[in-house]
């Protein structure tokens, strides 16, 4: 494995205030969810590397329903997939006046012992 | 070659009082006697699974407590392309000799054997445990996504949608085992509840309690014979943020397998048999396969061309919509639908000639696609 690959960021979801995706070096393939190996190639030269944060919103859906009792104190909360510039894609929340092909930016909420990245409209 | 020789179903809604394996007994009973077979003739057994009953070995805990000796069992889990994918491995295990009758059977209090919340939660566990789940998303969320992309690209309407939810409650109507027994117009639907926009609550399936059954074999059994006569799966992410498109899914890629299989041209089925967990999952399979032009369901519907005497019926049962779902066995009911209304035992439901069938179930969010299509012989 690449040396590169043992950057042990802390994005979002380590409570981080980052947003990390990985690259292959062999096929120059970008994804979201980690893991030490390519999944288009197979390949292992795998390098993490910190999103800009810029993107596009793809799709958007707004929550009034949530699932559990500490996620009714956000409802209702847009729920967005956003198409990062650096060509991968991820889920976040979003302010709710985004529309599907908006420019966006994330920022970090912490929500109960959780960081949530949250797209705002691009200035 | 294999026949589905015998089918059950329990009326779907609030059933209290029955668990899991009560009302994977009570279908898999009258799936028996409806084949004509005995406990004793079955040597095969495959079923879902329950989340009210999550037990690691479901098939041989339903084995035991139902007394049967299968050579064969175990259960698989693929969403709400399971039942689907059973007749296709039922299939498979028939023609290739491993049994001769193969029972097939789900139930699940879903309803009444948790809460609300429960529910809600463990199906939204079908999304990322890191990556998403964390976010608060639910599966009308993963599908709200889906549709307000479906929706721009293909310049579907919210109406467009209702008009899926109206048809489907205008068949539960005509089924007495149905969850829900008032008409709605595509009004009621518009200013129902939000749950995930554009999803609004009558877009959504219910959470039911019931269950289904169907015994596939090497023999038939009955007068009017429905056979297997193709089968596909396609599979091509699990997790929304990972789907290569949201307007695009292997829909098209399973029927197309199984059509290749059956050697018969999609153009010949008369009934349809179709996973409609949301208006918005019926509206993109229908046009992906092909059964009707792309943003042109809603119209469809609207006109009766898929009602139970128009040019192609389609879930005439009332479909997880308004039958209602209670998990594996939710799209099973599709099946159950399908093999009356070409056994001739539909009833008021009853299409003239549902001759070919094409069967088609989604798993996960648009992810995991199983196709069958059935034949009926004389």
């Amino acid at each position: 494995m690449n040396p590169e690959s043992r950057n042990e960021a802390a994005d979002w979801t380590r409570g981080g205030e980052a947003v990390v995706y990985q690259t292959c070096a062999d096929c120059g393939t970008a994804w979201y969810f980690r893991r030490d190996f390519c999944p288009t190639c197979g390949g292992g030269h795998v390098t993490d590397r910190q999103a800009s944060g810029r993107g596009t919103v793809h799709a958007a859906s707004l929550v009034t329903r949530a699932p559990s009792e500490d996620l009714r104190a956000l409802a209702p909360y847009l729920i967005v997939l956003v198409d990062a510039e650096e060509g991968f894609r991820m889920m976040a929340h979003g302010d709710r006046s985004l529309k599907i092909g908006d420019p966006v930016t994330v920022r970090f909420v912490r929500f109960a012992d959780r960081l949530l990245p949250y797209f705002d409209p691009s200035t | 070659m294999s026949w589905i020789t015998g089918v059950g179903l329990t009326p779907y809604g609030r059933l209290e009082g029955r668990s899991t394996v009560d009302l994977m007994s009570e279908a898999a009973t009258a799936a028996l006697a409806d084949a004509g077979l005995e406990r004793r003739d079955i040597d095969g057994l495959i079923c879902g699974y329950s989340t009210t009953l999550p037990h690691l070995m479901l098939s041989t805990v339903f084995a035991e407590h139902f007394g049967l000796h299968p050579h064969y069992a175990h259960a698989i889990q693929l969403g709400g392309a399971t039942g689907c994918a059973m007749g296709m491995l039922a299939h498979l295990l028939v023609e290739s000799g491993v049994a001769k009758n193969i029972l097939v059977v789900a139930g699940e209090n879903r309803l009444t054997g948790q809460t609300r919340d429960a529910a809600i939660q463990t199906l939204a566990q079908v999304g990322h445990p890191v990556y998403e789940v964390p976010l608060g998303p639910t599966i009308p969320a993963y599908y709200g996504l889906v549709a307000s992309r479906y929706m721009h690209e293909r310049g579907v309407s919210e109406e467009d949608l209702a008009e899926l939810a109206v048809l489907m409650r205008r068949h539960a109507l005509m089924h007495p085992g149905a969850q829900f027994k008032q008409p709605i117009t595509v009004a009621d639907v518009m200013a129902s509840k939000p749950i995930a926009a554009p999803l609004k609550i009558l877009d959504c399936c219910p959470v039911s309690d019931g269950g289904a059954a169907f015994v596939v074999s090497r023999e038939r059994t009955g007068e009017t014979g429905v056979r297997i006569i193709g089968a596909g799966q396609a599979h091509t992410h699990q997790h929304i943020s990972a789907a290569p498109s949201l307007t695009r899914f292997g829909a098209a890629e399973s029927v197309e397998r199984a059509r290749t299989a059956a050697g018969i041209a999609l153009r010949d089925i008369r009934y349809a048999a179709i996973y409609d967990s949301f208006t918005i999952t019926l509206t993109i399979l229908l046009e992906e396969i092909g059964l009707c032009g792309r943003g042109e369901a809603g119209s469809r519907a609207r006109d009766g061309y898929f009602d139970h005497d128009g040019e192609l019926p389609l879930n005439t049962h009332g479909g997880l919509l308004s039958y209602g779902h209670c998990g594996v066995a939710g799209a099973m009911a599709h099946l159950v639908e399908a093999h009356r209304q070409m056994t001739g035992r539909a009833e008021s439901r009853q299409a003239k000639d549902a001759s070919l069938t094409l069967l088609h179930g989604d798993g996960g969010v648009l992810s995991s696609h199983a196709s069958l299509f059935l034949e009926r012989v004389r």
